[in-house]
């Protein structure tokens, strides 16, 4: 008889489960349905809050909130705040598809912030594009895209990785090694760092890719060291950069004798791979923690004030910071947040942010940023040492480069 | 893992039937829920999530008929899913591109649509290719692995890593695949706008009667000659052997039913979800199927589809509401499952009829 109570004790609990969900669901249909009309524009936050993107996309919709909170503290747009609804993408793509799908439909959100993986940014894609609502991505990216309801806020590929090639063109590497995680954007990466090399009389030695998450690199390390390159072009993503660098610093390989140009490692990710193992590498991106503007320090210590004195910050979150205020003020030149008078206000749309003046560029929904090339230093931040001088006009198809022709 | 090997009983199997209008009745009133009720109450983007639990309950069921039934643990299940989503995402893929290349080869720099893809510019062929080639798959497989006299956990595991080595496949062929992007960006389903709320009705609707169809088929596979068969298989495979018959045979067209069955619901699922991934039918994926039938209850059929609703509709709540403490919520919610009971929500349901029944007279 005891066993038989247990049991129905169970019954009980999963069925209070159940109804607990739906009747969550529907409750909160209810409170939802008046959005646009209260004292506040609902805006929605997608990022992974769980799985293996979280480490990253959390910080990123940190500093979206905090662009939000600042936005708010200074009156809102168009004498609304901001609200923001905050949503978790779980590193699975459909989920991205699928929560894209409730903030517009069930939330009805003015705009929406998130992603960071291409595959997320694709699955949005199509979602925004029959709703026709507003996605703002704030991460660098393969380029070779220009949706009209997607505004791009990181670099594309002629804003960091081109000029990252051009540094080391004038810095004589002329042997290369690509190294990759296996998914589109180290692919798409690669085929134009080929195409450069092949037009500027740069080799690359090998190409290689290894699956996301992959932690075994002393096969690869073995295959560079004898290949011999000048510098290794490092497209890998996430964990897997933790083992690449402490496998290749331990076959005693170091920054000077083969430097490693690194696209998706910023100080987020120095702290995590461990700074001794990636001191004295290069990377390319478009802001610094240590990027000297005004609105920087502002930034920086604004960060540091809301989230804890140990916090970094870096590209994607200023990326994603820049797209909350770009909005602002596109919705505050067209007088509404109406998706379609935002977006043809947005161009030309231009601001003072932490990396420096960045503008929209109306046909292509890119934004005009300052490529920037940096040192990793002993104590985990990035030195600047050099850069593009002016923001660079936003190329996705490589339009202007005569050698990417054969690219698109 | 526990329950490879686990000591649970399968319920006796009632040979009388008493009050035959029982099950009838209640698959009347699930049908008339699911066909006349949700579509009216349910607003689009909650019917549409409706759906896509369906399709994997399509999945569940046939995870149901090869493990409950048939004592093979599948951990790939996602491969035949994956299959079947693929043949369609491809056909979507030429249908939207009209002549075209898909968009995603553009930008691999492929430059001639592949031999491969060709043929999947008719929808007759891909529809076939759905169901086919998990049928195939599974056919061949089956015929290696339990003629041979694999089981257990080394069939579990060869499933599972079946799923592993389609998914590193999936990703390394960019230019044939899409890459871990996968095939997404659909417009237009049969002359129809996939955005449409119209056309996700006629699609969920379309689920559900695929799901019913394939249940009643199910059942009266479970309930035939070659049913019982599949239980005495599960049961005693070397007594079923010395009574003559050939196990492997009974095991592998079951496993290539459950397969073709995977196949129907990612066809389904393609253009209800609008995106096909590596990321869908990996290990993960696999397993959260598995656990939701472990949830619903292996040893019923609908026990399989009812977990598969439940942990869809919970994994989306949670999501929702509490995004860090899903993980651990349907963890626990196994665990609670697995130790309290064995025979997930259908056996508890079961065994409070019975006690009921008995008490009555």
């Amino acid at each position: 008889m005891r066993n038989s109570l247990w049991r129905t004790g169970a019954v009980i609990a999963l069925s209070t489960v159940t109804l607990a969900a739906c009747a969550g669901q529907s409750g909160k249909s209810d409170t939802s349905a008046s959005s646009g009309g209260g004292n506040t524009i609902k805006v929605g936050i997608l990022h992974s809050l769980s799985g293996t993107m979280a480490i990253s996309e959390v910080t990123v919709r940190d500093a979206e909130l905090l662009a939000i909170d600042e936005i708010n503290a200074a009156g809102g747009v168009l004498g609304k705040k901001l609200e923001p609804v905050v949503e978790d993408g779980a590193s699975d793509w459909p989920t991205f598809a699928e929560k894209a799908t409730k903030l517009i439909a069930q939330d009805k959100v003015a705009t929406v912030f998130g992603g960071w993986t291409s595959a997320s940014r694709k699955a949005m894609l199509p979602v925004f594009e029959k709703r026709k609502a507003l996605l703002w991505y704030p991460v660098q990216y393969e380029g070779l895209e220009s949706s009209p309801y997607i505004f791009y806020t990181g670099a594309t590929t002629n804003q960091q990785i081109v000029p990252g090639l051009d540094y080391l063109k004038e810095k004589g590497k002329k042997k290369l090694f690509l190294v990759g995680s296996d998914y589109v954007f180290p692919r798409t990466a690669n085929k134009i760092i080929k195409a450069y090399a092949a037009a500027n009389g740069m080799e690359v030695l090998g190409e290689e890719y290894t699956p996301l998450g992959h932690t075994e690199y002393s096969t690869l390390v073995n295959k560079i060291t004898e290949a011999k390159p000048d510098a290794v072009f490092n497209t890998l993503n996430g964990d897997s950069n933790v083992a690449f660098f402490k496998q290749l610093k331990s076959a005693g390989v170091s920054a000077e004798q083969m430097p490693v140009m690194s696209v998706s490692v910023a100080e987020e990710e120095v702290k995590g791979i461990g700074v001794d193992n990636v001191a004295g590498q290069l990377v390319a991106w478009n802001y610094y923690q240590t990027t000297d503007t005004p609105a920087n320090q502002k930034f920086v210590a604004a960060f540091k004030a809301k989230y804890g004195a140990d916090k970094v910050t870096s590209d994607p979150m200023e990326a994603g910071y820049n797209a909350v205020y770009l909005w602002a003020e596109a919705a505050k030149k067209a007088g509404s947040t109406d998706v379609e008078a935002v977006k043809k206000a947005a161009g030309g749309v231009s601001l003072d942010r932490p990396e420096g003046k960045v503008t929209i560029d109306g046909d292509n929904q890119h934004v005009y940023k300052t490529a920037r090339i940096g040192v990793v230093q002993p104590d985990g931040q990035i030195k600047e040492v050099w850069n593009s001088g002016e923001p660079i006009k936003p190329d996705p198809y490589l339009k202007t480069y005569s050698w990417a022709g054969g690219l698109v | 893992m526990t329950a490879v090997e686990a000591p649970v009983e399968a319920p006796p199997v009632v040979r009388r039937e008493p009050r035959r209008w029982q099950g009838p009745a209640a698959f009347a009133a699930v049908a008339l829920l699911a066909l006349v009720v949700a579509p009216l109450l349910l607003e689009p983007f909650r019917l549409g999530l409706l759906a896509k639990y369906l399709c994997y309950a399509i999945v569940a069921l046939g995870i149901g008929l090869a493990w409950g039934q048939g004592g093979m643990l599948t951990l790939g299940q996602g491969v035949f899913f994956g299959l079947g989503g693929y043949a369609m995402g491809m056909y979507l893929k030429l249908h939207d591109a009209g002549g075209d290349l898909p968009d995603f080869m553009v930008w691999s720099g492929v430059e001639k649509l592949p031999a491969l893809w060709t043929p999947f510019g008719n929808p007759v062929f891909a529809l076939a290719m759905a169901v086919a080639v998990p049928v195939v798959v599974a056919l061949l497989l089956g015929a290696l692995v339990f003629r041979q006299r694999v089981r257990g956990a080394y069939f579990a595991i060869l499933t599972q890593a079946l799923a592993a080595a389609l998914v590193i496949l999936l990703v390394g062929q960019q230019g044939l695949t899409g890459g871990t992007n996968g095939l997404t960006n659909f417009f237009d389903f049969f002359g129809q706008d996939l955005a449409a709320d119209e056309t996700q009705r006629g699609l969920y609707l379309t689920v559900a009667v695929v799901l019913g169809v394939l249940y009643l088929g199910a059942r009266q596979l479970v309930r035939s000659r070659f049913g019982r068969l599949l239980l005495a298989v599960r049961d005693g495979e070397d007594r079923v052997r010395f009574l003559g018959y050939n196990p492997a045979t009974v095991k592998t067209l079951t496993f290539a039913v459950s397969a073709g069955m995977a196949g129907i619901a990612g066809a389904l699922f393609v253009p209800v979800v609008g995106i096909i991934s590596p990321a869908l039918l990996g290990v993960v994926p696999s397993l959260e199927l598995v656990v939701g039938v472990a949830v619903g209850g292996r040893f019923a059929l609908a026990g399989a589809i009812l977990g598969a609703v439940v942990m869809g509709y919970a994994r989306t709540y949670f999501s929702e509401e509490l995004p860090a403490a899903w993980l651990y919520l349907q963890g626990a919610l196994f665990v609670l499952v697995m130790t309290l009971a064995p025979r997930g929500i259908a056996g508890l349901a079961a065994g409070l009829v019975r006690r009921r029944r008995e008490a009555g007279t």
